[in-house]
């Protein structure tokens, strides 16, 4: 690590970087955290005064409750989904032999390459009046079922475009599981069942774990996908937090909503962090 | 090895299904030749690709995301490689700050990014400006592409180098004739990486683009919240297309899995 060479060397090199981060990330949140306590008035625009107003009115009113329990709520259901989908898909993954199991991995994570707003798209399509979902239903004699526009819409495309954040993980630590060590167990006289969850779980629960943090933090403030597919109604934080910017021209509130966002987001990390790595220890002594 | 058992490769089937219908979907749409958004049956028509060509905002902001796309993943590359150096190779003051400073966008949501950005650019009169635009992708994608070439440095035979400069070489030389070389792979995915994510960016965007600068995922965005014409599905399905052949690069190059599984 430590060459004879001048202490200066390292910061050159990191100085351009820096510069440009302290620049256009930290500055720019200070900025947007002062600007969530100046009083804004709808005649005139943003003043030079300072009020709690815009937290206090977050937090006591029933909409804005609302919608950030639906956010929670449905990145919370999402994270759920997600797990219950992404675990066995990449245990199964797992035991396939290449090429299948190559081709397999892409098709699962490729879609994460595609954006957001295509993918929104295709769910839109699905999911409308007439879409093959509505005919798939009828086909199996269920009425016509209004799905565009609900949460249960949001939801299906939030696990679609969050099914690879789950896999990926997941998939990553089964790579470190030996298979023999699973035989090893059937030999010794476990069932599959059991082999499965005295073995091969308490390997990817730790995949498993950092999969459901980054699902989590990504649906909470997901944008496109409760912009396409839930409507002007049906909001989220980040859905909220545009239209205030942008229709309400309400900055200062906005901000407020943003630094809420912000500050869950890191506490929720931060928490999830503490709590996977005692369990860490615990299981790793 | 194992095999999977008949419900096992059932549910895989689900899966894959559920993961390919939204993209299959737009583009059997794409190629209607109805006025609505319906799959075709009987015949096929080129007709909606014809009409992005009609419609120069598409084009204008398809051209506008390249360029925005290749000079950020380019600049975002010649910050993280000397600072990754730094990183990987010195002990000195505020090391990991800094290291969690450079992947804090990551746990950032750029939702709260861009309206910080929207806000500090209101203040300096920098709204509508393409070059700033630049540097709020730089900021956003800088992560990935120090991550992969952070993971190239750490994974390099020091040894190698130690020889150079036994015999000789000057440490510009080494850096330019021996350690460049070896972490060139990296350098390529961090990029290639940095130029998709770049090129998808939409909810940070959104905050900061003008009518003269609205990138590809801004303008569809738009267009998709107000009117919905197979059109839309036609630039979907051109997006899907580039976007696989991309990852086929990608996956021939440095096999896609190292780089989205390998680095996480």
């Amino acid at each position: 690590m430590n060459r004879a060479r001048p202490a200066l060397t390292p910061w050159l090199l990191v100085s351009p970087g820096t510069l440009l981060f302290l620049g256009l990330v930290v500055l720019p949140l200070i900025l947007t955290f002062i600007l969530s306590f100046h009083v804004y008035d709808h005649t005139t625009g943003i003043k030079n005064e300072f009020t709690f107003a815009h937290y206090a009115a977050v937090v006591s009113d029933d909409y804005y409750l609302g919608i950030f329990w639906r956010t929670l709520r449905l990145a919370g259901l999402t994270t759920l989904i997600c797990a219950l989908i992404g675990l066995p898909e990449a245990y199964v993954l797992s035991r396939m032999r290449d090429p299948w199991r190559s081709v397999f991995l892409l098709v699962i994570i490729g879609p994460l390459l595609v954006s957001v707003v295509v993918r929104a798209f295709g769910w839109s399509m699905l999911l409308g009046s007439t879409g093959l979902v509505n005919q798939l239903l009828q086909l199996l004699g269920f009425g016509p079922a209004r799905l565009l526009y609900t949460e249960t819409a949001i939801v299906i495309a939030l696990v679609h475009v969050m099914l690879p954040f789950m896999v990926i993980p997941i998939w990553t630590s089964l790579q470190k599981l030996d298979p023999m060590v699973e035989a090893a167990a059937w030999t010794l006289g476990a069932s599959r069942f059991t082999a499965l969850r005295r073995v091969v779980m308490p390997q990817v629960t730790m995949g498993m774990l950092s999969g459901s943090l980054i699902v989590f933090g990504l649906s909470a403030s997901a944008f496109a996908i409760p912009g396409l597919l839930g409507g002007r109604r049906l909001k989220m934080a980040a859905t909220l937090v545009y239209d205030e910017y942008m229709h309400e021209l309400n900055w200062p509130l906005g901000a407020a909503i943003a630094i809420i966002v912000l500050v869950a987001n890191l506490i929720i990390m931060l928490a999830y962090n503490r709590m996977v790595e005692a369990r860490a220890r615990r299981t790793l002594g | 090895m194992q095999k999977n058992g008949p419900i096992a490769l059932l549910f895989h089937t689900l899966v894959v299904i559920f993961m390919l219908a939204p993209l299959a979907v737009i583009c059997l749409v794409a190629f209607t030749p109805e006025n609505t958004l319906s799959i075709p049956t009987t015949s096929f028509s080129l007709r909606w690709f014809q009409a992005i060509f009609v419609h120069p905002d598409f084009v204008d902001s398809f051209v506008n995301s390249l360029w925005l796309a290749t000079l950020a993943a380019s600049i975002s590359v010649a910050l993280a490689v000397p600072a990754a150096l730094a990183i990987d190779r010195y002990q000195f003051p505020g090391r990991d700050a800094l290291n969690a400073l450079f992947l804090s966008p990551l746990i950032i949501p750029h939702l709260v990014l861009g309206v910080a950005f929207l806000r500090l650019f209101a203040l300096i009169g920098a709204t509508g400006s393409f070059a700033w635009l630049v540097a709020t992708h730089v900021i956003v994608i800088t992560p990935y592409v120090l991550r992969l070439v952070m993971a190239a440095f750490s994974g390099l035979d020091r040894s190698a180098e130690q020889a150079a400069l036994t015999l000789g070489a000057s440490h510009w030389t080494v850096f330019r004739r021996v350690t460049a070389p070896m972490v060139l792979p990296g350098i390529t995915g961090g990029w290639l990486l940095a130029f998709i994510n770049s090129f998808d960016e939409l909810t940070m965007s959104i905050f900061v683009t003008s009518p003269q600068t609205v990138t590809l995922p801004v303008r569809m965005y738009m267009y998709a919240t107000e009117s919905i014409d197979p059109m839309m599905a036609a630039v979907s399905a051109l997006m899907i297309a580039l976007t696989a052949a991309a990852m086929l690069v990608l996956d021939r190059a440095f096999g896609l899995d190292k780089i989205l599984v390998g680095q996480k």
